[in-house]
């Protein structure tokens, strides 16, 4: 544990460190090249922006209605019949539009059923499988400008209940 | 994206007034969009950070070392980028920066990547002509298996995720690297499965 989080904490200056010392051996000049992807960047963040404000509020306001909250519910009545807590549904929910906010219900499943209870290591497992789905796609379709994503959305949901029967299976099997 | 923008908003605002929630979804309009501008001057530094390190990486021929070993990957998820070196360099980056578990880094390759997947596509729309399934505005193959996979998870070790487990008392928190594993590597091979059937069809 302590050798991971060691490791995974050098890994950023050694990177740096590499890239850099790596161009410097190739005799280029290499602050001007940074200077350019650093220029590319910040305009394609700039890009987004307009995107994510869209986005962001559309999840804003679907959260503040609580229709997440009662769509949650209503599902979690089928899913306790598959085994699939109905506490985790919410999360799973959530997961798909904010990591942030699905952290936030994550560490209030921690609080409640402790770690490394079945579902707390259910909600771990899918938090750590899945990904924020209509983040990324607004983020990457936004920054180009893209508006029929066509098969993303199905792939993307396939990967996820992918993700989240894996974990269930997987806590099952571990018991 | 259109039908589930207005979906989300439509629903969240009829949701609000059956519920008696109008206000909080005003509020929610606004701090929301607030939010919104926040992470990206949030994001901005470190994306533009990253992207100019790529930059170097990319001169001076470390990303196409690097990526080398992702080729045959490449291959199977995006033949139609084949003698497409930089969309490729970008994207076995953003592969790599994502199973490491770099975040900031994956997103300044992918959104690099995708600059180029929109460059090829409109070239292509060009040369071939715009059809229901290619257009500017229409994501191409390689845009959503990029995006399928990328929502599949790849990081290999959830160190964010042992953190917290730390923080609230787990006895073991590591004990979730090796089950979390296998588990993003099943919803990753779903991803895979899928686009690779989709590529297929025509």
């Amino acid at each position: 544990m302590k050798v991971i989080s060691y490791l995974s904490s050098l890994m950023i200056p050694f990177l740096l460190f590499y890239v850099i010392g790596y161009g410097l051996l190739s005799k280029r000049d290499i602050y001007r090249d940074f200077l350019d992807g650093a220029c590319e960047g910040l305009r394609t963040v700039g890009k987004i922006v307009p995107a994510l404000i869209g986005l962001m509020t559309g999840v804003g306001v679907l959260r503040a209605s609580g229709f997440l909250e009662f769509l949650g519910g209503l599902m979690g009545r089928v899913t306790e019949s598959f085994g699939f807590p109905a506490e985790l549904v919410p999360l799973t929910l959530v997961r798909m539009f904010s990591s942030s906010a699905a952290t936030g219900l994550l560490l209030d499943i921690f609080k409640e059923f402790g770690t490394d209870s079945p579902t707390g290591l259910m909600a771990g497992l899918i938090l750590g499988a899945t990904e924020s789905v209509f983040y990324c796609m607004s983020v990457y379709f936004g920054s180009i400008k893209i508006q029929k994503t066509r098969y993303t959305l199905p792939g993307a949901l396939i990967a996820t209940v992918a993700g989240v029967i894996a974990a269930v299976w997987m806590v099952r099997w571990m018991r | 994206m259109t039908y589930l923008w207005s979906g989300m908003i439509l629903i969240g605002i009829v949701y609000g007034v059956l519920t008696g929630n109008l206000e909080a979804v005003t509020e929610a309009v606004i701090s929301s969009s607030k939010e919104a501008v926040n992470l990206c001057i949030g994001m901005a530094g470190i994306t533009a950070m990253w992207t100019g390190i790529m930059k170097i990486a990319e001169t001076t021929g470390l990303v196409e070392k690097l990526s080398g070993g992702l080729r045959p990957v490449l291959k199977l998820l995006f033949p139609e980028l084949t003698g497409e070196v930089r969309a490729c360099s970008y994207i076995s980056l953003n592969f790599l920066s994502n199973m490491l578990g770099l975040g900031w880094a994956a997103t300044s390759s992918g959104l690099l990547a995708f600059q180029e997947l929109d460059r090829i596509n409109r070239e292509n729309c060009i040369r071939l002509g715009e059809t229901g399934k290619r257009g500017i505005p229409i994501a191409s193959n390689a845009m959503c298996t990029f995006l399928i996979i990328n929502v599949s998870s790849l990081q290999l070790i959830p160190m964010n995720m042992i953190a917290y487990r730390a923080q609230y008392g787990s006895p073991q928190p590591a004990a979730i690297a090796g089950p979390g594993l296998v588990v993003t590597m099943i919803s990753t091979a779903a991803a895979v499965i899928f686009c690779t059937i989709m590529n297929r069809r025509r």
